[in-house]
């Protein structure tokens, strides 16, 4: 690496005054694909000083992640460098040869990635893989590894270090694998850390603590930092800089502050509307123009007192499945070793009301109970105790077998949350949308459901043209608005809303939570809004019911809950999330 | 950076998702919708993989061996004539003669029927009962399910030409009983996939979804559910079909099910089979190809019998 | 953790009892399905009415299906699977003196393939879309459609008539030679410890073809399935990892990816040995090799029903250790196993 310091020296005869780490020039990459070449990212610019942290902020498809990978050189066999110079501390990164680049990777440039499960190897001991870097870069040789490892997962506040060296990923949880693959990243002390959306998939508490160790250990070492991130919120609190990608090439680039101040380019001003600031209402989600053509918010309807929803002393628990699938062979050799553990409560006494016309969040990290509260309410699920009243009818009387013929069924309705997995990818937009009619409505003729299948297109803004078309000939939009019109065809007085975005980009995220605003108003229903995420939900409910370990923690009007929160478990929900600059402010 | 790369090469348009009013239409009305009808697809299919159309092809050729073979041979299969016992290849006979003089051409081509018959036939049987028991266990999973895969595991747990091997001999040795045993030893396989596609399917959004719907646990499975399963069972029965038709030739090989002088290309290798050590191959030679080539055509169907079911694949 | 790994261990065992028991059943019933009266069958063509009856009798035949099951499941338990009506002799003495013969032949053709197939699927994993990858395709392609007992004939054929390379395609052994003394029952090792270089080299070249043409039959699931695990090893996140971390390439794709796609492989060769022990009888036929399988076929010639229903279940019995094995191989390779039953 002597290399590398002399030729860092050199380039100091640049005119900058703290000499760049990293430096992209007009980069392109293309891929070959079976359509011919893809272009993924084009003339893509920027320079990462030391100490310094750059966000890269895009939605998906934008390129961002492809950069990063660029930088590392591991683009898979279909990627290319097409064009461009990178240059990290004076080396040439695109013609380094693969030695090189190798003695540079984990050891001068770490990465980490989303999915910790997923990037760490599920058969070999998490200390081991440590050890195999250190090894690798001679940072430690034989039983020395070991002892450098452990002390690797004492720095990422891995309680136990010891024990855990010889601990399979399977055996740790989403966040503790993510310190691994930190502990992983920092083992050489590298000079650069690239973060690509380092706590997607992670719970939002753990989310916040996995950043703030990132920040912490960083700072402490004075490393650079690129954090790739979809979400400008993370980006605002905790980078220098930020770019703004689309379609493979940077629209704007600049100081945070500023950037969040006075965005230049329309994109990037649709980008920090659209993602939810603590006091931004649903209607500015949107750009200034559109939000002003669009309907002013409808005054919520004057809700009657007699609740839509009445959920009372609700308490399920799962029998351990080890009990109900093994055979009486296997339960004899088991219960000589281990007793069946304790069944745990998945929810635990759970009462709330919903008022006609109201709507109402339900929020929590996962494994709260909120996905299994609501599968009961919609009949999915039988809960072991309590009752749940819709219009003062006792829905549990009711066998979930014949649910699905009853009444009430078209009363309930539901709002998923992948609209991928949740479209019969066999089924057309048009099946997809007549399915509950024809089962469940009153009208026969094939006439009059195609007439309320366009009707219902129209009304969630499908063009119909696309109602021909199989989901995967959709996009992420248009097939959430398919849910959402299938969800309504039979006009419910209850809709749940099962994180009805979490799998959309923020941009799209805003015209849907705009349009499931105006339906509610339009079809006079009723909402229960199903959530990780406060602060989403508090721009469609009035009020916010926040459960932990299956639980309610807190409820009330939303607003609030958000401003004062009375359990300090909501407030570390809501110091979890981070925002941009309020735009009000600015 | 495959997601970012495979967002950006195959679904162009949802990056282009843009802010427009809640009410108001997508921008991309331009692109023509592709509803295609199921037989522009099967064209579409065939046409996009030239494997999959040389194989067709070559189905299509022993289907019309199978149905008018007996109709457009030189010779009568079973006809002996001494006076030309044992001789090669010639433009008299295209692939030589047997030991008793019959043409070894006729021979192959009307045994097509007889080998197509029972490979299909075994491997619909297997399909319709081993996607049944499987998507029920797979979907409703508790007693019946373990019952079911007990039962599998049974079969499993034999190599399955010896268990084959054992069904013919106990039953007795016709054709319909190297039917039954070729549709029991398969039909693990299509009870294994129905049940394992259905059961990852079991709580997926969509079946939710139907449920609300007012559909019913029953059409859930077969209208919502099954049908997805379809694409990795068409590839199952290509593959099935070819062993079914190895299997069978097999099983005759060692002198079970069909008797000679029926013309069975499993029995025609047997037959053959002595007189390779002296030289006169065509008599084993022949059928033997055949064979390989029914089995070669079957197991290149299956890519293009998936993409055939799977609406995924039009674009 | 040990703990864990050795009570799953037991479960595997466990779980292999009802399996063997299901077998047995299968195999008793096969035994009565016979067509028309067993007793026919078991007193031979000759028997009159009369000892028939006896036979009938001393079989009990007479007897309800459950009480016949349970003497059938006496008598397996004292090793007595019946007389072989050809040989004269218990069908397990028969079946264990030809034994070794197909199990020398399942093992050489079993080594052939897989040091042939994994490399090979490794290779093509690794250089996807270039020759070797073409080459695994249309092995595995050519493979799964070649009739075992033809590419037998084929290969006896060519090396055998043509080429004159190959011995006469007759038994294990030439007629020139002595079978070495009885150790292990496989002809090349015994005559090795022997020191006979001569006998192992003879019953080596006569091992060669069949167990060509079984390992040509077993290459094809071996290599789809070493490219196919390899190929998702490879892309998978915890590659993208270890190679983001600079690890040499001779680690990443030997620790990290084989480690991991291994674990298929061992459960596609559980399988393939069940193909194997198949298609034994097939190529046994083919080369008049005198193992189990051939004794099937010669018993099923003459009707000799005791002779084929303990082949049968002693197949299947072979079979569930083989799987067993391999179970408990994979528990001891794979950390997860424990945890999620």
């Amino acid at each position: 690496m002597e290399d590398a310091t002399t030729m860092r020296d050199k380039s100091i005869l640049g005119s900058a005054p703290q000499p760049a780490l990293v430096q992209v020039d007009r980069l392109g990459v293309s891929f070959a694909t079976r359509n011919g070449t893809v272009q993924a990212v084009s003339n893509v610019s920027f320079q990462v000083a030391k100490g310094e942290t750059l966000g890269i902020v895009g939605e998906s498809g934008s390129g961002k992640s492809v950069t990063s990978y660029a930088l590392m050189r591991i683009l898979d066999r279909a990627g290319r460098i097409s064009s461009g110079d990178m240059t990290f501390s004076g080396i040439d990164l695109v013609n380094a040869d693969e030695r090189t680049m190798r003695d540079l990777r984990g050891r001068e440039i770490s990465m980490i990635f989303q999915n910790p499960r997923m990037a760490l190897n599920p058969i070999r001991r998490v200390g081991d893989q440590i050890s195999d870097v250190l090894r690798q870069h001679a940072q430690a040789v034989g039983s020395n590894a070991r002892v450098k490892s452990i002390e690797l997962l004492k720095i990422v506040k891995i309680r136990d270090a010891e024990a855990r060296y010889n601990a399979y990923p399977f055996e740790l949880s989403g966040g503790m694998c993510q310190r691994i693959v930190i502990a992983l990243a920092l083992a050489c002390r590298p000079r650069l850390l690239i973060a690509d959306e380092p706590t997607t998939g992670l719970d939002v508490t753990t989310q916040k603590t996995v950043m703030e160790l990132i920040v912490e250990l960083t700072h402490e070492r004075n490393m650079s930092t690129i954090l790739i991130t979809h979400d400008l919120g993370l980006a605002s609190s905790y980078c220098d800089r930020i770019i703004v990608m689309k379609d493979g090439a940077i629209v704007e680039a600049g100081e945070t502050s500023e950037l969040f101040a006075s965005p230049k380019h329309a994109y990037t001003r649709k980008l920090i509307r659209a993602t939810p600031r603590l006091d931004s209402t649903v209607r500015e989600l949107l750009l200034e123009d559109l939000a002003t053509a669009a309907k002013p918010t409808k005054a919520a309807r004057a809700t009657s007192d007699v609740p839509i929803l009445q959920v009372t002393s609700l308490t399920k628990s799962f029998a351990p499945e080890i009990a109900k699938r093994s055979l009486w062979l296997e339960k004899l050799i088991r219960s000589k070793s281990i007793k069946p553990p304790e069944a745990p409560l998945a929810i635990d006494d759970i009462s709330f009301s919903i008022p006609a016309g109201g709507s109402v969040g339900l929020v929590g990290e996962s494994g709260c109970g909120k996905s299994t509260t609501s599968s009961i309410i919609m009949r999915l699920l039988e809960p072991t105790v309590g009752s749940v009243k819709l219009n003062g009818v006792e829905l549990t009387d009711i066998p979930i077998k014949s649910f699905a013929r009853s009444t009430y069924r078209a009363q309930l309705q539901m709002v998923f949350q992948d609209p991928t997995d949740s479209l019969n990818p066999r089924f057309t937009a048009r099946r997809v949308i007549e399915d509950p009619i024809r089962m469940l409505g009153s009208d026969e003729d094939r006439k009059c459901i195609e007439e309320r299948v366009e009707q219902l297109a129209e009304r969630v803004g499908l063009p119909v043209d696309l109602l021909s078309r199989f989901p995967h000939q959709l996009s992420g939009g248009q097939k959430a608005r398919v849910g959402i019109a299938r969800a309504i065809a039979l006009s419910p007085k209850l809709l749940i809303l099962d994180e009805p975005t979490a799998a959309l980009d923020v941009s799209v995220q805003a015209i849907v939570l705009n349009l499931l605003h105006d339906l509610r108003a339009d079809f006079g229903m009723s909402y229960l809004f199903v959530s990780h995420d406060l602060n989403v939900v508090r721009l469609l409910c009035d009020d916010v019911i926040v459960m932990r370990a299956g639980r309610i923690v807190e409820q009330g009007n939303a607003s609030e809950v958000l401003a004062s929160p009375q359990s300090p478990y909501t407030q570390t929900l809501i110091d979890a999330i981070p925002h941009p600059p309020s735009l009000h402010a600015a | 950076m495959m997601q970012d790369h495979a967002a950006s090469a195959t679904a162009p348009d949802t990056v282009h998702e843009t802010v427009a009013h809640v009410s108001a239409v997508d921008p991309e009305t331009t692109r023509p919708a592709s509803t295609g009808n199921a037989f522009a697809h099967i064209v579409y299919v065939l046409k996009s993989n030239p494997v999959t159309l040389i194989s067709f092809g070559l189905f299509g050729i022993m289907i019309i061996a199978a149905l008018l073979g007996p109709y457009i041979v030189p010779y009568d299969p079973l006809a002996s004539n001494s006076a030309v016992r044992l001789q090669p290849p010639s433009t008299d006979h295209w692939f030589g003669t047997d030991q008793l003089g019959r043409d070894v051409f006729s021979r192959v081509v009307v045994a097509t029927r007889l080998d197509l018959f029972i490979a299909i036939t075994a491997v619909a049987l297997s399909f319709v009962i081993g996607s049944m028991l499987g998507s029920l266990a797979g979907y409703y999973g508790g007693w019946f399910d373990t019952i079911s895969g007990r039962m599998i595991d049974t079969i499993m747990a034999f190599p399955l030409f010896v268990l084959a091997m054992g069904i013919v001999a106990a039953l007795g040795n016709t054709v319909e009983n190297i039917i039954y045993a070729t549709a029991i030893i398969n039909i693990p396989f299509y009870a294994r996939v129905a049940r394992g596609e259905v059961n990852i399917r079991r709580h997926a959004g969509f079946a939710q979804a139907a449920r609300l719907s007012g559909n019913n646990d029953l059409r859930v499975l077969a209208f919502h559910i099954f049908p997805n399963a379809l694409p990795p069972m068409m590839v199952q029965i290509s593959l099935n079909l070819g062993w079914a038709i190895l299997n069978a030739a097999g099983l005759s090989f060692i002198g079970l099910g069909v008797r000679p002088p029926t013309p069975e290309w499993g029995i025609m290798v047997a037959e053959g089979a002595q007189f390779i050590v002296s030289g006169e191959w065509w008599l084993a030679v022949f059928p033997g190809v055949s064979l390989m080539l029914a089995v070669l055509t079957f197991n290149l169907m299956g890519d293009g019998l998936r993409d055939m079911v799977d609406p995924a694949q039009r674009t | 953790m040990l703990g864990s790994r050795t009570k799953t261990v037991l479960q595997r065992l466990w779980q292999a009892l009802p399996v063997l028991f299901g077998v047995i059943v299968v195999t008793f019933l096969l035994t009565r399905a016979l067509p028309g009266d067993p007793a026919v069958y078991f007193a031979g063509p000759a028997a009159d009415a009369n000892s028939i009856a006896e036979i009938r009798k001393s079989l009990g035949l007479d007897l309800p299906l459950p009480q016949q099951f349970l003497i059938y499941l006496g008598d397996l338990s004292r090793g007595d699977l019946g007389q072989s009506l050809s040989t004269g002799q218990p069908v397990l003495t028969d079946l264990t003196t030809r034994l070794p013969a197909s199990l020398e032949l399942t093992f050489a053709a079993l080594f052939l393939s897989t040091m042939i197939a994994i490399p090979m699927g490794i290779l093509a994993a690794l250089n996807p879309g270039r020759l070797v990858d073409h080459a695994c395709r249309l092995l595995v392609t050519m493979g799964v459609s070649l009739p075992t007992f033809f590419t037998g004939l084929v290969l006896v054929f060519f090396f055998y008539y043509l080429l004159g390379w190959a011995p006469s395609p007759i038994g294990r052994l030439d007629f020139a030679y002595l079978p070495p003394p009885h150790v292990t029952g496989f002809f090349t090792i015994d005559a090795m410890l022997v020191g006979d270089l001569e006998t192992a080299w003879a019953a080596a070249a006569q091992v060669f073809m069949p167990a060509v043409t079984l390992a040509l039959f077993t290459l094809a699931p071996i290599a789809r399935m070493t490219r196919a695990a390899m190929i998702q090893a490879l892309s998978s996140e915890y590659i993208r990892t270890a190679r983001a971390a600079g690890l040499s390439s001779r680690k990443v794709i030997l620790t990290y990816a084989l480690g991991n796609a291994m674990l298929p492989v061992i459960t596609t060769l559980g399988m393939v040995f069940s193909f194997t022990l198949g298609a034994n009888v097939l190529v046994e036929k083919v080369f008049a090799w005198p193992g189990i399988g051939s004794y099937a076929v010669e018993a099923l010639v003459v009707s000799d029903y005791a002779a084929v229903q303990g082949f049968v279940l002693s197949m299947a019995i072979l079979f569930v250790l083989v799987n067993l094995l391999v179970d408990v191989i994979y528990t001891l390779i794979d950390p997860r196993v424990g945890s999620e039953a």
